[in-house]
Formats: structure tokens, C-alpha cells, sequence
């Protein structure tokens, strides 16, 4: 009986081989690989807006995006499988492979391309050792505050453009009963990040953009006294009850993403949350059908005069792994504004293109932040993302939740600083 | 096997030989025919593009009769060697392919990990034991001990302890399988789910807006103060641990009542005509009768609550002091590219692990086999 | 005689109402997913879910609509028109996460059952040591695992196909399936062997014959809890098989759907559902395996 089954089972198998031997595929297609971070409708509108390219040359351009990129990128590329071109969130990471020899360098007629249709500061942080590798695309800008617009319109408020004008605007609201910010930095694995941006974009209004640079290359250290006013300045903020809705405990467990949601409710319990351009998809829903009307945003004020209102962002930029003719064209024409067309008209993506047209954008919101992006005299790149791994999405975003939790701030600088690799 | 014998007893000298000849070549020619049939299922599942229905039915069929048959081959060989021989080497066609895999899968990856922690951040410099300084003298890693050293003690003794009453209790109600599905339950949540629901338990507003998470709704339903309960050292990793005893109790409760259904019936009832309590045919029959299986699901969950990196990764991040080993290891290895430190961490956990190790291998000993 | 019964009656209603309360505990929580995931976002946010039962909220499957069906996208074509469309329904990576996981399951727990019956009753040179580093492999984190063997399956061309992940989530699990198989079969009492043996049989007969039988109810049990691991892993299945759509687990879909900042997590309140329902079948449809006396009754006291 068994000796029946097994030969059954040899015979099956047997079956199954000769019907594979038929089966094998010959791959003749034309197709690059792109591995992402960005998921869902983020990659609907990344697929859509490169669809022209992929009309145009019959190249196929498989993209896949997945939560876990932090984890999967090392693992494929140490492990051997890495995609043609990825799509890196941080600075750091392509630093790392390009040190390892994982990344093709940009070629003559990319790098080209580059140098004419970007600023200069986009080269650079796409570059390791003097040689240019990432090409950016999508971006964000960070450095906006964004208000109730019916509430302030009702309440007579006016939109700060220095820091004292700010300072006596949150004065006024306190004076009228109102609580001036909204601030979540809880976000999971991550959380912490939000602070760092808010300490970021203080550090680039009072330092400047060179001792912004030193610091993130840990030139000037952590507990430096340029790092250290950033931070007390923030502080003032965060750290009186008056200013900040719900105090340090809401600061500390609200996600970044619903913290915003005081500033829409009826009466709006906060005026104000400091965010990027990205926030506006954690708005409620009728807020979003009618961001214009609702919602109005002004950038962070300057502090320092002699640095106007500088812009801090971020941005995935894209790397080559696999030197093929059908990398290089998809990688060149990534570096054109025709490959963010489409992305700016759906909504929730600002690109850094020079010849791009801001009419493209869908709403008088996003075409203010574009064009504030890329008038920037002062742009400072998200200087965590820039940082070595340990500190930049480690002891700096713990820092923040502990100096937030009520640790002394010299102790949580040191411990920053002794954290450097 | 015995007509064979017969076969080769009544034939002459020559005969002996032709079938010597045959045993030898079926003997080569049957693992030659499993090996062929293996590989070219395995060519088929690499290389198809038939539907999904068909890959999958195949798939099934493959892996599972694949494993068998080589079993079955590995068996038949070895029964065809010399008795002496045979005897030696049949254990080995049971632990065999278990060995070989954990030996690809685990071991020479532990291994190259152990070699590689004792390496720099890219594995190119030799730093001798500077990433175990590391390990053991960071105050995250200190923190990371002490917490889980707590969730070890708690999580465990919670998890078995109620695993335990549960099973005994549902093992004397008329509803068990309902009690017992409902504890159950949160084992088949995924952990992102399992992530929301303890976030509506947890949630903090402020007080001047209503509450959403249900244990800040009842501190201000009997008129106290809401709490962020997360960043209460050190409650707060209680406050995580209970989220592990809650997934991992019906784990528990399932290999135990497997095994209380395992006791004989017997024994009971004969402690019951004795006129023992309850509570003492509990106490004096039934718990040493499940010892060894409590002593498994124990080691097992200590063996959980050393790896436990899900949690806190996302309720806390390992912030207010909740840090633990495993989380500082994934930060290591794949958020700060240092394969040195993270691989060291990794070894700690081994390390970690001797102890639960000795205690089961003493156990192992008393058994003897064959 | 009456009395007793009676009194045994009154604590078999103490101990229902005992048991009562702890699942009460237990599933509280979830049940405040469950009527979460029938709520709208805004309200989800603003009131407690145990407001409903007060306040008459209209429960919606909105959230259950957008996970099953896909998400409603909206994005520009080529043509520069603003298009609104549903993603992919679930079915696929329905079909993909059963691919993965069934033999995914069957597989380590043949090999583990073998193993363990060899290191229970069998005397071979090595026993100790071997079983010592199959308890110590419980704990190392298969992260590390994961470059060495995808370096390995690069090399043999096996990365993105389906026997990967399956070799993949054996390796994984055998430790656990190995170490609790063996705790089971090793409590077989010695003479159900001996008279075996006694008769002839040979091991591999003992094995099929008897100990894979007595083994059913511990078989049935991890394969429950292998089948949630691998149905629920998100990891391993990203490393060696991918996350593009044709290959997608469910999981891998889940993750997505809550959008790249997680704007939609309240998704998950539905999503978290959707996904329980096969792992839920698996565990009622073994559940009767967990029965008194397969072994029991086969000896005496």
C-alpha cells in the first residue's frame, strides 16, 4: 500500500518535471527595478507620473514600496539582491553604500542634466566623496506653521514675519483665551522626530546655514552653545503650559499626525502647528475638501535677520545599483521636471526641478510652499537624516523625548554628544 | 526484505553475486530516482509561470510528499547496509534533515555572527571585545537588562499562570471551547492590530477633552487626573508587559490543556475515590503529571520575553527608560549599520539564554531513550 | 448523594462565572477594536468606542469597504486628467499569503516530528549536544539570519520563489516546533515502544504508526501557532520573496495600506479583522483534535 502511494508520488513528480522543462520563461522585456519607501497612493501617483516614460520607450518601471525599507534595503543589498535603482529616504544611508561600492557614480550625460535643472545644494547632498550618485525627486519642506484660517480671520490675527512679532502674536492669543500650539512628536519607532525638526529649523534662523553644516558634521559638538540656544529656544515654547496645548504630556504621546487635530475643532482648541507639507493628508476629511478655505500657512519667521527665512526639508533621492541602458534613460529622465508633472497636479508632492511650473501644483497652498522651496536663499537639508545613524535617528530623537520628559538639557546634550561614533 | 534473503539463499555462488550486484545498484538507483524527481519539482516551482491554483496545489504536494519520500529513501538505504552499520546510522535519518537545516537556517549564521561582533561597524577592522564592552557597560544595554529581567519574570509568570487556571478551569466547564477561542483570540491578531487595540486602551488626551482610551476613561469616570501611562517609570513597562501576557496566554493555554487532556483518566479518578480534594488532586496529581510541559511553555515564553522587540519598538520606542535587548539589537544592526555591536547584542542573548539551556538539558538527561 | 451533586453543580456555575470574567478582560480590548473598525476616522479619534452603546452612533463598513475592496487613490494620468480609483482588491494577496503559509506549515512540522521522536527515543552519538543548540537556536533573532541566507539563495537562484520562503520559515520555526515535539512525544509512556520494538517493528514503522498518531493533539497545537507566525510575518516574506503586487502577502498589503506616514492607521481597525478571519478558521477547524484520551485511554494508569 505505501510502496503504491510512493510510486503514485514518483510518477506525479516526474509529470511535474517534464511540464516544467516547458514552462521556462525567456525574459525579453525591458525592465527596471525600483525599490521605495513610499506605499499606497503615494506609489499610485509615483507610477502614474512615470507612465509618459514608460509610453515613450516600452521600458517597464516595476516600482515597490514597503513600510519595512529601513530593514529591506541593507538586507538586499549586503545580501546580494539589491533593485536597480532605490529610492533612499536618508542621506546616510546612500553615504553608506556608496563608501561600500554598491552605487554606479552619475554619468557624464545624467550629471549634466543635474547641474542644469537643479540648485547646486541638490548635487551635494546626493554626493559622497566629490562623486555625485543621487538624483533627487519628490521633496518636502518643513519649515511652515499652518492655522485655522476662519478662526484667525475671526479673532483678527495677523501673520508674524519676525520672531518678536511671533512671540507677541502668542501673547496675544494667550490673552484672548487662545492656546497658540498644537505639537505631537510620538511616531512609534521614530518618535522624537518631529522635535528634531523644530530644534532644526530654530538652529538654521539663529546659526546660519555654515555652523548648521559644522554642526551636522559634528564639527562644532552637540552641546555646543549655538545647539544649546536652539534648543533653549524651543524650550520656551514647548515648556509653558500657556503656549502649548496639553503641556509636555500631550507633546510626548500625541502621534504627529493627529496633533494637528485641535486646530480643527469648532472653537479650535490650538492656532498654530509647526509641520511640512506632507501634514496636510492628517487634516480631517472636510478640512482637506477644502484646504483653501480652511487652512492657511505661513513660513516659520526668521529670527536672525541675516538669514532671511531659510527652509529646511528633506527628500528621497534615487541611486543606481545595476548599470543597464534602461537604468540610465529611466535615471535621466528622473532628472527632469516631466517626471513630477504629473505627481504635483494629483496633490501631496513638492518637487525641486528650477524650470518647473508652479501652476502645476493643485492649490494656492502648494504652489506658495513650492516656490518658497525653491526661492529659498537658505536651505537646510533635515540635518538628523544627515547625521550618522547613531545620533540622527537615535540618541537625538530619544534626547528630544527625555529633555521633553523633563531630563536637564546639558545632560541630554552630553549624552548626544558622547553617542557620536 | 526476507524474499530477497530467501532468494539469494537458494541460488549458487554466481546468483549470490548477480543479486549482491542488483542490491547494490537499486541501492544507488532509487536515491538517484527521489533525487531527479526532487530537483526537477524544484526547477518547476523556481522557474513556472502556471496559475497560482496549480503552483500552490503542486507546491503542496511537492514539499510535503518531497519530505517524506526522503525520509522514506534515507530509510531504505540505511536498512540495506549491515546491521551494525544500519543500527548507527537510523537515528540519524530522523534528526538528520532537522539538523541540516537549523545547521543552513540558524547555526552558521550564528556563528558568522558571533565572529562578525567581534569586528567594527562594517565588518572590516578587528576590534577584539570592544563591542561586548559595549553591550555590557551602554546604560541603554544596563536598562535593557533590567527590563528584561522584568518582562522575563513577569511575562512569563503571567502568561503560564493564567494559562494555567485557564486551562484547568475550562477543562471543568461545558463551554470550554468557547472560553477557550475567546483567550485565543488575540494569538490570531496581527501585531499591527494587536498595536491599535492597546493604543485605545492606553491613550492619553488631555483633561479637558474626552477621553478615547478606555483606561484613562475609567481613572476619569471615578474622578482622577488622566495619566500618559507610558511615560511612568518604572509602571510603564508593566504597563507593556501585560500587552505580552494578554497575546501570549492562549499560547499557553493551548499546550496545556493539551497535555492536561494527555493525563490519565485513571489517576484522577482514583484520587477522587480516594476522597482527595480538588485542589489536591491539582496540586498533588495533575501539576506533576504537566510538569515537563509546563517547564516547555515556560522556557519557551522566557525565550519570548528575551526576544521581545515588537512591542516596545512601537509603543515606546524604548523610551522612559523601557528599552530592552532585542530593540537596541535591531537599532544596531539595521538603523545604525554597526554589525559589529549589533551582533555582539545578538550573542548576548545567547549568553542570556545558558541558564534556561542547563535547567533543559537536566531535564533532557532524566529521559533515556532506546 | 444529592448534596454532592448538588454541590458539584454550584461549582461548576463558580467556575463559569470565574471564566466569564477573565474572557470578559481578555476580549475587551478587542472588542473595542471590533466596534472601532465600524466607526468613522473623526469619531474614532474624538470619543470613546463604548460611547456608541449611548450615544446610538450609525455603525458603517466604510473602513472594512476600503480594506477589502482597496483604497481609493486619486492621482493624474498622462493624459492630465485627475482620476479616482480603487486599488487592488485583497483576493490576490489572499491566495499568495495561503501559498506561503500552507506548507509552509506541514513541512517544518514532518521534519520537527521526526526529529523529535530521534531525540526522545533514540540513542545516537551527539544526542545532547545537538538537542542543547536546538534550545539555544530559540533564541537567536532570525535578523541575522537574513543576509546570510539571502547571499545563499542568490547564489542558487532560488531568492523570489515560493520554495524560498517556505525553506526559510522551516528553518525559522524548527527550534520551536523540534523542542515542543520533542516535550510531547518523549511523555509517551516507554512500553507503548517496548511491546513495539518487542514485535519487530522497525523505527520508521514506530514512528508512522504510533507516535505520529499519539502525537496528534501537540501537532495540532503548533500547527496552529506555526500558521499564525508565518500568516502574520511581514518580515521574512519581504526578504525572500518580495512585495511586489503579484507576490504580495497580506500582511505586506496591511502595512501599506496605512499610507507612508500611517494617515490611514484607522484602517487597521478593520484590517486587523479581515486578516484573523483564516487563522481563526485553522484554530476551530484543529481545535477537535484537542481531545481527551488518544493517549489516555491507550494505557493503563
Amino acid at each position: 500500500m505505501k510502496k503504491v502511494v510512493v510510486v503514485l508520488l514518483v510518477f506525479l513528480m516526474a509529470g511535474a518535471a517534464v511540464f516544467a522543462a516547458g514552462q521556462r520563461e525567456t525574459v525579453d522585456e525591458k525592465v527596471v527595478t525600483v525599490f521605495g519607501a513610499f506605499v499606497d497612493e503615494e506609489a499610485r501617483r509615483f507610477e502614474e507620473a512615470i507612465r509618459p516614460f514608460t509610453d515613450a520607450t516600452g521600458i517597464e518601471v516595476r516600482y515597490e514600496g514597503s513600510s519595512e525599507f529601513e530593514t529591506l534595503i541593507s538586507v538586499r543589498v549586503e545580501g546580494g539582491n539589491p533593485p536597480d535603482i532605490a529610492a533612499l529616504p536618508q542621506p546616510g544611508l546612500m553615504q553608506n553604500f556608496a563608501q561600500q561600492g554598491h552605487l554606479v557614480p552619475m554619468w557624464n550625460s545624467l550629471e549634466q542634466l543635474v547641474d542644469s535643472n537643479y540648485a547646486p545644494v541638490w548635487k551635494d547632498l546626493g554626493s559622497e566623496g566629490g562623486t555625485p550618485y543621487g538624483v533627487f525627486h519628490r521633496v518636502n519642506a518643513k519649515s511652515f506653521v499652518w492655522y485655522p484660517k476662519k478662526a484667525w480671520d475671526a479673532a483678527g490675527y495677523e501673520i508674524p514675519t519676525t520672531w518678536d512679532e511671533l512671540e507677541a502674536l502668542m501673547d496675544q492669543m494667550v490673552a484672548n483665551g487662545h492656546t497658540p500650539w498644537a505639537i505631537g512628536i510620538e511616531s512609534g519607532g521614530a518618535t522624537g522626530w518631529p522635535g528634531t525638526d523644530w530644534v532644526e529649523d530654530v538652529m538654521l534662523r539663529t546659526a546660519g546655514p555654515e555652523v548648521y553644516q559644522q554642526w551636522i558634521d559634528n564639527e562644532i559638538p552637540f552641546n555646543h552653545p549655538a545647539v544649546k540656544e536652539a534648543f533653549e529656544i524651543v524650550g520656551d515654547i514647548w515648556f509653558n503650559d500657556d503656549y502649548v496645548y496639553g503641556g509636555r504630556n500631550y507633546i510626548l504621546t500625541t502621534s504627529f499626525g493627529d496633533s494637528p487635530r485641535p486646530l480643527f475643532e469648532d472653537p479650535p482648541r490650538a492656532m498654530m502647528h509647526r509641520q511640512g507639507n506632507f501634514v496636510t493628508t492628517f487634516f480631517p476629511d472636510r478640512i482637506q475638501d477644502n484646504l483653501e478655505q480652511e487652512v492657511g500657512v505661513f513660513p516659520l519667521p526668521s529670527i536672525n535677520p541675516e538669514w532671511g527665512i531659510p527652509v529646511l526639508g528633506g527628500g528621497d533621492q534615487f541611486v543606481v545599483f545595476n548599470d543597464t541602458p534602461e537604468v540610465r534613460q529611466f535615471m535621466e529622465f528622473l532628472a527632469t521636471w516631466e517626471s513630477g508633472k504629473l505627481w504635483a497636479q494629483a496633490g501631496g508632492a513638492l518637487f525641486p526641478y528650477l524650470d518647473q511650473d508652479l501652476d502645476a501644483y493643485p492649490n494656492e497652498i502648494e504652489r506658495s510652499l513650492a516656490e518658497a522651496l525653491v526661492n529659498a536663499e537658505v536651505f537646510g537639508f533635515d540635518a538628523s537624516d544627515l547625521m550618522p545613524g547613531q545620533v540622527g535617528a537615535g540618541s537625538f530623537w530619544t534626547g528630544i523625548v527625555d529633555w521633553v520628559n523633563g531630563r536637564n538639557l546639558d545632560t541630554v546634550l552630553n549624552t548626544i554628544q558622547r553617542s557620536w561614533p | 526484505m526476507s524474499e530477497q534473503d530467501t532468494s539469494a539463499s537458494s541460488g549458487g555462488i554466481g546468483g549470490r553475486a548477480v543479486v549482491t550486484l542488483g542490491r547494490i545498484l537499486i541501492s544507488i538507483f532509487i536515491p538517484f530516482v527521489a533525487f531527479v524527481v526532487l530537483w526537477g519539482g524544484f526547477i518547476f516551482l523556481r522557474d513556472t509561470n502556471a496559475p497560482q491554483g496549480i503552483i500552490a496545489s503542486v507546491a503542496i504536494i511537492w514539499g510535503v510528499g518531497g519530505v517524506a519520500l526522503l525520509f522514506w529513501v534515507a530509510d531504505w538505504v540505511v536498512n540495506r547496509l549491515p546491521l551494525q552499520t544500519a543500527k548507527k546510522l537510523q537515528p540519524f535519518v530522523f534528526v538528520g534533515p532537522a539538523l541540516v537545516i537549523l545547521g543552513w537556517y540558524l547555526f552558521i549564521p550564528a556563528l558568522r555572527s558571533l565572529y562578525l561582533s567581534f569586528f567594527d561597524a562594517r565588518s572590516q577592522a578587528f576590534v577584539g571585545l570592544q563591542n561586548y564592552v559595549f553591550a555590557f557597560t551602554d546604560p541603554k544595554m544596563l536598562e535593557s537588562f533590567v527590563n528584561n529581567l522584568m518582562w522575563i519574570v513577569l511575562g512569563t509568570g503571567g502568561a503560564v499562570g493564567f494559562g494555567l487556571i485557564i486551562a484547568l478551569l475550562a477543562d471543568r466547564s461545558r463551554f470550554e471551547k468557547f472560553f477557550k477561542a475567546l483567550v485565543f483570540l488575540p494569538m490570531a491578531i496581527s501585531f499591527v492590530g494587536a498595536g491599535v487595540i492597546w493604543r485605545f486602551v492606553y491613550a492619553y488626551k488631555p483633561p479637558m477633552e474626552e477621553q478615547i482610551g478606555l483606561l484613562n476613561a475609567m481613572v476619569t469616570f471615578f474622578g482622577g487626573e488622566p495619566q500618559a501611562w507610558f511615560t511612568m517609570q518604572p509602571w510603564n513597562n508593566i504597563f507593556l508587559i501585560v500587552i505580552l501576557v494578554w497575546l501570549q496566554t492562549g499560547y499557553a493555554m493551548v499546550i496545556i490543556s493539551a497535555a492536561l487532556k494527555g493525563i490519565p483518566s485513571s489517576i484522577i479518578e482514583a484520587g477522587r475515590i480516594d476522597g482527595a480534594t480538588e485542589m489536591k488532586i491539582i496540586i498533588r496529581i495533575i501539576i506533576p503529571s504537566i510538569f515537563s510541559t509546563l517547564v516547555t511553555v515556560a522556557t519557551t515564553i522566557i525565550i519570548i520575553s528575551l526576544k521581545i522587540f515588537d512591542i516596545v519598538f512601537t509603543m515606546t520606542n524604548g523610551n522612559y527608560g523601557t528599552e530592552v535587548i532585542a530593540s537596541m539589537q535591531y537599532k544596531q544592526m539595521f538603523r545604525f549599520l554597526h554589525y559589529g555591536r549589533g551582533s555582539a547584542i545578538a550573542m548576548v542573548l545567547v549568553i542570556a539564554v545558558i541558564p534556561v539551556m542547563w535547567y533543559n538539558l537536566r531535564q533532557f538527561s532524566k529521559r533515556e531513550g532506546f | 448523594m444529592t448534596l454532592e451533586k448538588r454541590k458539584a453543580a454550584k461549582w461548576k456555575v463558580v467556575i463559569n462565572i470565574i471564566l466569564l470574567f477573565i474572557v470578559l478582560i481578555w476580549t475587551m480590548p478587542t472588542v473595542g477594536l471590533f466596534i472601532s473598525s465600524l466607526r468613522p476616522q473623526d469619531e474614532v479619534m474624538n470619543t470613546g468606542w463604548w460611547t456608541t452603546f449611548t450615544d446610538g452612533t450609525r455603525f458603517n463598513l466604510d473602513n472594512y469597504r476600503q480594506v477589502l475592496g482597496g483604497r481609493d487613490h486619486t492621482y493624474v494620468d498622462a493624459a492630465g486628467n485627475t482620476v479616482r480609483a480603487s486599488g487592488d482588491n485583497l483576493s490576490q494577496a489572499f491566495v499568495n499569503s495561503l501559498t506561503v503559509t500552507i506548507p509552509s506549515v506541514i513541512i517544518p512540522l514532518l521534519i520537527a516530528a521526526a526529529a523529535a521522536f530521534g531525540f526522545a527515543w533514540l540513542e545516537f552519538p551527539g544526542r545532547k549536544i545537538f538537542f542543547t543548540i536546538v534550545v539555544a537556536l530559540l533564541v537567536v533573532p532570525l535578523q541575522i539570519a537574513l543576509i546570510p541566507i539571502l547571499r545563499d539563495y542568490q547564489r542558487i537562484g532560488l531568492t523570489g520563489s515560493y520554495l524560498a520562503i517556505w525553506l526559510a520559515h522551516t528553518g525559522f520555526g524548527l527550534p520551536l516546533a523540534t523542542y515542543l515535539l520533542y516535550n510531547y512525544i518523549s511523555t509517551i509512556p516507554r512500553d507503548i515502544f517496548e511491546s513495539a520494538f518487542l514485535d519487530g517493528a522497525k523505527q520508521m514503522t514506530v514512528f508512522t504508526l504510533l507516535v505520529l498518531p499519539l502525537s496528534i493533539p501537540a501537532i495540532a497545537s503548533l500547527a496552529i501557532f506555526q500558521f499564525l507566525w508565518v500568516w502574520n510575518d511581514l518580515l521574512v516574506a519581504l526578504v525572500f520573496l518580495g512585495g511586489t503586487a503579484d507576490v504580495a502577502v497580506l500582511t505586506q498589503r496591511l502595512a501599506s495600506m496605512v499610507g507612508s506616514r500611517g494617515q490611514d492607521w484607522h484602517l487597521l481597525t478593520a484590517g486587523a479583522f479581515v486578516t484573523m478571519i483564516i487563522p481563526l478558521a485553522v484554530f476551530f477547524g484543529l481545535q477537535r483534535f484537542f481531545v481527551r484520551g488518544l493517549m489516555a485511554g491507550s494505557v493503563k494508569g
